[in-house]
């Protein structure tokens, strides 16, 4: 008999737990079909950055502007007057309707904001378009070394807070892993009113070009072994936060899906996988660790959700430093 | 934008009162753009690509064309074939179009050209307004009907449209150029109902019925020999005796729907005027307004304004005049020398002569080039004629004291009514203020019942121009057509204005002031000059100031201060209360800025709320300085710049009297070093510890702000001035500098982004980095001039045809107005460094025409010697011919000296041998070399020849240094080497005589303001095509290889120095024509200038630019010609084109249209590079076998 892979996330019920995260193939509307053709029990939608939409709005604006009535013979500008710029979140919203209108499953929309006005703002004209639920992308680099860590917590918090009063919708906060207290943050956060922890977000990261002696940031595709740094969390937290808990990161193989399940995951996200392999991929993990489970006797994923988390192993200072002192230690050199 | 569909009050400016007409009445519109009429076909074109139809529910067919010959040929075509057609021009548009307008005449064909009238080119161009185009086509059998004011413009084009269906005569409509295309006035629109009750659509029936069919064919067009030519020229004559009815019946028709009546001769002032001004256009306002005044004062006077000036109908214009009538001014704007008399004039005497009237009649010519003309001036000229001895023919607005021509005037005389308010604003180009004006005068025209009327002034500059923003608000209708005199209010958007120019003059006593003041209340008073000090003390002013920078760069609008201040001027006004004025500004920032997002509207509307909270009143101290008002010019510029030049930089070149100016246009050259402009607020520092002496930054700067000098070791430097010992081996032994000229630079930074030198402890500190002026203005000023000071280098010592050694050379092309970052000025700049002592420009109207000829200074300029390139610029379509005609008189003139040098051989002796023998021998591998061996030579041949006797010595002297090598460069831009000028460039191609022509691409019509050429890629949008071009760009260059002798190239100077340098050195030393085509980023592309050359090399590297050579030396060598100077592209074009709004806007607003734009641009590229590769690998010449018989 066939492990029930169905599953409850951020009070959606969904066919399995294997659900494509944002990134651009969420962004079309062909990708879409194309993944829940593959059997995507959900899609979060790419992140609307509010950033973006600004910058858009002012570059076109600006560049309208240049050089307008700077002499006689360019009054008015240089650029002839357009029907529609579209630089607001139009392009978006089309996408979350097409979604809604045309796919079975729910869609979850995604939001970055940068302004305490424009995450509210944003947050309530997504909700207006009638998405199932909607995940706040967050991270903030604290590049100003006068903010403390408790300021970045409460702007955090205090985010949460003011987008869960105004919009009526499950919530769920992907966060990076970087708060002195991760854990401690994790409960504030469920505080707030997050119905979920989406674990971890990856952003654009500096590299250096040695030719030009310039810094490029970029993002690149995640490897399977930063599921290990999520893995950890997933088990530490797994039943002591009162949320649902998504993992993202490295998450390419049936394998990888399992693990996170078994550290106590709610649902698994993937997206470099998917770019890579397409579609399809999602299939494959879906099959396996149905597999997996039926191979090994498991009536569903709930019965084996968070049996390897902090709480369930024999020995949960695995999950705690000691586990990097053993790591060390056992380490052998192949060469 | 958008043709409103019901009557009312509305805010226009005369282009799109007259365009809206044009365009609800038209099924085939041909524009080609040229100022001031270009906005009328932008209008056209955009209403048409929104789908505004006409007023039978069809949207026009508006088509650009390649030249105004090209749209009046079209409009002909369409015309003939039975369709509503009309076209818009000005000046030698409209001169263009004249052959067309004979033949559309001659065949009875109804159309209607509305014309923003402009002075046609003599001995300089000009953009503004005269009626001598529209003079010009007075005699093509063209109606031509005239608008003084902007509601004019609306009304008689609907005049003009009836009249022309109904008498089957084409109508020239017109309008003054700026004073009425570019005036924002309030007037009530003509509804589209009643337009449509005014046309008989039996006559547009007629007019499809004389169309040519097949299926009812006839022959038009045929030529006639002297048996009946003249007969069938004389059967039209009924047509034009009709049309004056015609026209008079179609004013009739109008007044009755509008309630405005209109005559084909209007005549106001006194029933019993003796003496009347007759008067054609604008200066009608300000001739109204004084005969207003002067019958007040008890004079009897009286103005007559023409409005149907062809046919001219005599009977009426004589019963229009007062019986009482002795003296008739015939004014013109105007000037046909060598006639009796100006046009109007002359019309006026035959007139009134043959309606037996005997009126002396005095023509007064008037407003050439937009000159004032202002109440004062009126009263000026009935003054004269009621003089003793009045002059029969005299002008007004200037001082002649060559001819004493002119009369005389009091401009204070004249003194505006108290009701009508009058504000002057004072701004930069950039920061949006004649923008926000226009936005203004739109709110209280459209919000009250007040009438207001915006007027705009520019310089002639593109970096860091000076606007002067003229607006009136009155209870009544405004008809003053001249500029303010006496400001109620003044508006200083940049503080610094305050350092050079007199700018409080303007202001009336007791007016208020706001300033743009980045300084603190308690400092402002001590930055200002003494003079605006006086000023204010003595008039009593009430000066405000608010920091609107800081506003505008906290709320996210960079530099544009133009919301901040507009609502100081509400707050500080009282047209509106307060909480409307806000709302109204509020709703003007939605209007025109909604589209492009809320993020827009949203952070103007911020500034709006901030702007009243940061207005406070400055206190007013005492007149005594320390500032003053800088001298326009140093005491040691040339006594011309001080006498002439200093006065126009002053703004007070309206003063300057007739003798102050050359009779022939024929200007000195290097007077831009003396207009010390200072607008940058950062420059380029130089760290000689980084430099690596390549001198990049100084062959990319637009200005020649960044200059490179190599000296030795033994001059002496002075304390605090810069320089290195060279590390290259080429400059042993040597020191070198990289100097700044701080007040010339326009810190567009592009040398920063050039340089490759980084300090190893922190990279962004480069060789040479921004840094505020005000820090360094004092140390940079001393150090420049001591720069200047250091010899030149020994042109024999380096490389001039390298990029390190160009550099080295000095510049003679500097510190042009061009746009800061331009991309078009650095070539040049660097082919002066490499020939410019011995080099001839003809150069196409255009944007190198203005920066490089438009008054009151020039970059070109010389050297030590007194050599360096002479200029001229003949026309827009004419520019290759020019310069070829240029080639053939030096040739002719070397035919004259080789004859000459013959002939006197025996005197010359070895001289004479020397002379022959170099120019048999031309060799120009070392060209600097050739030339000073031939400059030698010409230096003592004419020393010779100054002691010999006869005709012969004295006609070689004449022709001697046509003995030198001269480099012909013609250059102009795209539109015209594309478009309007590519017949005769495509001749000068062919003509195989030794001459360099040099395209400054910048894709598009740059100097009238960013219109479509056929240089404009696909995908890129433009003014004629908002929905982005659907066609390829032309390959000029593959048009010129085709002929197999032309030395062909494309380089980009952001994507490869070297072969900028190693193309114009090889195109100067080919023999024949060589073509090279410039990639010139513009602000027309919508991009950040700062990175022009990081998109010259991505246009490259994208395979949008491939560089190449198509040298025909190559193919006498039995080599392939084509060399691609550029890789293989690897980068799709839509990573370049999403950095450029011409591109990306398009993806936002037609996202579809856009991606398959993109997807076509990508196959003309891709198509063009496969093509290219397999051109580098053929030989297009045969190998020929000598037969033998």
């Amino acid at each position: 008999m066939s492990a029930d892979l169905s599953t409850d996330y951020l009070g959606l019920k969904l066919a399995h737990p294997v659900v494509p995260s944002a990134s651009p193939l969420t962004g079309d509307i062909d990708h879409i079909h194309a993944l829940v053709e593959a059997g995507a029990p959900a899609v979060v939608l790419p992140s609307l950055f509010e950033e973006q939409i600004e910058h858009d709005a002012m570059a076109v604006h600006f560049s309208i502007e240049l050089g307008a009535d700077g002499f006689g013979e360019s009054a008015g500008g240089f650029f002839p007057q357009l029907d529609d710029y579209n630089t607001g979140p139009e392009d978006y919203l089309d996408l979350i309707r097409r979604a809604k209108a045309e796919v079975s499953v729910p869609v979850i929309a995604s939001l970055n904001g940068v302004s305490s006005g424009g995450w509210t703002l944003y947050a309530q004209i997504l909700s207006d378009q009638g998405i199932d639920a909607l995940e706040l992308n967050i991270y903030r680099i604290a590049a100003d070394l006068g903010l403390t860590s408790e300021d970045v917590e409460r702007s955090y918090v205090e985010l949460v807070e003011t987008i869960k009063k105004s919009v009526d919708l499950p919530l769920a906060v992907k966060i990076g892993p970087y708060f002195s207290s991760m854990g401690h943050m994790a409960l504030r956060l469920v505080d707030a009113g997050a119905d979920a922890l989406v674990m971890f977000n990856r952003f654009y990261q500096p590299d250096i070009d040695l030719e030009t002696l310039g810094v490029t940031p970029n993002l690149v595709l995640s490897d399977p072994v930063e599921l290990r740094l999520v893995l950890r969390w997933l088990a530490i937290l797994y039943g002591r936060v009162g949320c649902d808990m998504a993992a993202t990161s490295g998450i390419h193989e049936a394998s990888d899906a399992i693990k996170a399940l078994l550290a106590g995951a709610t649902v698994t996200m993937m997206a470099s996988a998917l770019l890579e392999n397409g579609p399809s991929r999602l299939t494959e993990v879906r099959d396996g660790m149905e597999s997996w489970f039926s191979e090994r006797g498991y009536d569903s994923v709930d019965q084996a959700r968070g049996s390897l988390s902090y709480s369930s192993v024999p020995d949960p200072g695995v999950f705690e430093r000691t586990s990097y002192m053993k790591t060390l230690t056992s380490y052998v050199p192949t060469w | 934008m958008t043709p409103l569909a019901k009557s009312s009050y509305t805010m226009v400016d005369g282009n799109e009162a007259a365009a809206r007409i044009a365009h609800l009445l038209s099924e085939v519109i041909a524009i080609y753009p040229i100022t001031p009429a270009s906005p009328m076909g932008e209008l056209a074109d955009a209403w048409s690509h929104q789908g505004q139809s006409n007023l039978w529910g069809v949207v026009p067919d508006v088509i650009e064309m390649q030249s105004e010959a090209g749209a009046a040929g079209a409009i002909h075509g369409a015309l003939t074939v039975g369709a509503l057609s009309t076209t818009f021009t000005a000046s030698q548009g409209l001169l263009l179009m004249l052959p067309n307008m004979y033949k559309i005449a001659g065949e009875l064909t109804p159309t209607v050209i509305h014309v923003a009238a402009r002075t046609v080119a003599t001995h300089a161009l000009s953009i503004f307004g005269d009626h001598s185009d529209v003079m010009s086509a007075r005699q093509t059998g063209f109606a031509i009907l005239s608008s003084a004011s902007v509601q004019e413009a609306q009304d008689m084009a609907v005049v003009a449209h009836l009249a022309t269906l109904e008498s089957r005569i084409p109508f020239l409509h017109f309008f003054d150029g700026f004073r009425t295309s570019h005036e924002i006035n309030k007037i009530e629109l003509i509804d589209e109902d009643s337009l449509r009750d005014l046309i008989d659509e039996d006559l547009i029936a007629g007019h499809r019925i004389r169309a040519l069919n097949p299926n009812n064919p006839m022959l038009r067009g045929s030529a006639q020999n002297p048996d009946v030519f003249f007969q069938a020229r004389e059967a039209a004559n009924p047509y034009y005796d009709a049309v004056p009815l015609i026209v008079a019946d179609a004013m009739d028709r109008i007044a009755k729907v509008t309630g405005r009546r209109h005559g084909l001769f209007e005549y106001s002032g006194a029933p019993d005027a003796e003496t009347v001004m007759v008067i054609m256009g604008s200066g009608a306002g300000a001739a109204d307004e004084t005969v207003t005044r002067l019958i007040r004062e008890g004079h009897k006077v009286g103005l007559l304004v023409v409005k149907l000036y062809r046919p001219f109908d005599a009977s009426v214009f004589a019963s229009v005049l007062p019986k009482t009538t002795k003296r008739v001014i015939a004014m013109d704007r105007t000037k046909e020398p060598g006639a009796v008399g100006d046009p109007l004039y002359l019309d006026v005497v035959a007139a009134l002569s043959e309606e037996g009237r005997r009126i002396e009649v005095y023509g007064g010519r008037y407003g050439l080039s937009s000159k004032e003309f202002t109440p004062s001036m009126v009263a000026g000229a009935f003054n004269e004629v009621t003089r003793d001895t009045p002059r029969r023919h005299f002008t007004v607005g200037i001082v002649d004291d060559v001819t004493n021509n002119s009369v005389d005037w009091d401009e204070d005389w004249w003194v505006e009514p108290d009701e009508v308010t009058r504000a002057i604003f004072f701004g930069l180009g950039s920061d949006g203020t004649v923008g926000a004006n226009k936005n203004s005068v739109k709110i209280i025209g459209e919000s009250t019942d007040l009438s207001a009327q915006g007027y705009f002034v520019y310089d002639s500059k593109k970096a860091g121009s000076r606007t002067i923003s003229h607006l009136r608000i009155s209870p009544q209708p405004i008809e003053s057509t001249y500029l303010i005199r006496h400001a109620d209010f003044v508006a200083v958007h940049q503080f610094d204005f305050l350092e050079s120019i007199d700018v409080l003059e303007v202001a009336r006593p007791g007016a208020t002031i706001l300033l743009n003041s980045p300084y603190p209340a308690d400092e402002i008073w001590g930055r200002l000059p003494i003079e605006a000090q006086g000023q204010i003390v003595e008039k009593d002013l009430e000066v405000w100031a608010i920091d609107a920078a800081a506003i505008a760069r906290e709320t996210g609008l960079g530099g544009r201060v133009n919301t901040v201040l507009q609502t100081c001027f509400f707050h500080l006004t009282d047209f509106l209360p307060a909480d409307k004025s806000v709302a109204a500004i509020k709703r003007h920032i939605r209007d025109s800025y909604g589209k492009r997002g809320e993020t827009v509207v949203r952070r103007n509307e911020e500034a709006v709320d901030r702007a009243i909270d940061g207005l406070f009143e400055v206190a007013v101290g005492e007149a005594a300085g320390p500032l003053r008002i800088s001298d326009p010019v140093p005491e040691i510029a040339p006594e011309f710049v001080k006498r002439v030049t200093a006065m126009m930089l002053a703004g007070k070149g309206d003063l300057l009297p007739v003798s102050a100016l050359p009779v022939d246009g024929a200007f000195p050259t290097g007077t831009a070093m003396w207009e010390k402009r200072s607008i940058a607020d950062e420059i380029p520092i130089w760290d000689p510890d980084i430099c690596i002496d390549c001198g990049r930054c100084a062959l990319v700067c637009p200005h020649a702000a960044i200059r490179f000098k190599a000296f030795d070791p033994d001059i002496p430097v002075p304390e605090g001035f810069l320089w290195k010992e060279s590390t290259g081996q080429d400059l042993r032994g040597k020191r070198i500098v990289i100097q700044v000229a701080p007040d010339d630079c326009t810190g567009c930074r592009i040398c920063v982004e050039i340089c490759p030198a980084k300090s190893k402890e922190i990279v962004k500190h480069k060789a040479i980095n921004m840094a505020p002026i005000d820090d360094h203005l004092e140390r940079e000023r001393r150090n420049f001039e001591y720069f200047l000071e250091i010899p030149e280098m020994d042109r024999s010592q380096v490389n001039a045809f390298s990029v390190k050694g160009s550099q080295l050379l000095e510049p003679l092309f500097e510190f042009s107005g061009a746009c800061a970052g331009c991309g078009e000025t650095p070539y040049l700049k660097l082919i002066t460094q490499m020939m410019g002592d011995r080099m001839i420009v003809a150069n196409a109207t255009g944007c190198s025409s203005i920066y490089g000829g438009n008054l009151p200074t020039t970059p070109w300029t010389t050297n030590a010697d007194g050599r360096g390139p002479a200029w001229s610029n003949s026309l827009f379509e004419d520019n290759a011919e020019f310069g070829l005609g240029m080639r053939l008189a030096l040739q002719a003139q070397r035919s004259d000296a080789i004859l000459l040098v013959t002939a006197l051989a025996p005197d010359l002796g070895q001289l004479a041998v020397d002379i022959l023998e170099t120019i048999e021998n031309l060799d120009r591998s070392d060209i600097d070399a050739l030339v000073n061996r031939q400059r030698t030579h010409v230096t003592e041949l004419k020393k010779r020849l100054g002691n010999m006797a006869g005709p012969l010595p004295k006609r070689l002297e004449g022709v001697a240094d046509s003995l030198i090598e001269t480099s012909i460069w013609i250059v102009g831009g795209d539109g015209w080497a594309y478009d309007i000028g590519f017949g005769g460039l495509d001749h000068v191609l062919a003509s195989g005589r030794d001459i360099n022509i040099l395209v400054l691409d910048t894709e598009v019509y740059s100097n009238t303001g960013g219109q479509a050429s056929k240089a404009t890629p696909r995908a890129a949008i433009a003014k004629f095509a908002s929905g982005g071009k659907e066609t390829a760009k032309k390959d000029l260059g593959k048009i010129a290889m085709s002929y197999g002798n032309v030395y062909v190239a494309q380089i980009a100077m952001g994507a490869n120095l070297t072969q900028t340098v190693k193309t114009l050195a090889e195109a100067e030393a080919h023999r024949g024509v060589s073509l090279v085509i410039a990639y010139s980023p513009c602000i027309a592309h919508g991009i950040d200038m700062t990175k022009q050359l990081s998109h010259q090399k991505l246009a490259t590297d994208t395979g949008y630019w491939p560089l190449y050579r198509y040298d025909p030396a190559r193919e006498d060598a039995g080599e392939p010609g084509l060399r691609l100077d550029s890789r293989k592209p690897k980068i799709p074009f839509k990573d370049f084109a999403s950095k450029e709004a011409r591109f990306a806007v398009l993806g936002r607003a037609d996202p579809e249209g856009a991606e398959r734009l993109l997807r076509e641009a990508q196959h003309d590229i891709d198509n063009r590079w496969h093509l290219y590769e397999q051109m580098v690998q053929i030989h297009r010449t045969a190998e020929y076998a000598e037969v033998e018989e």
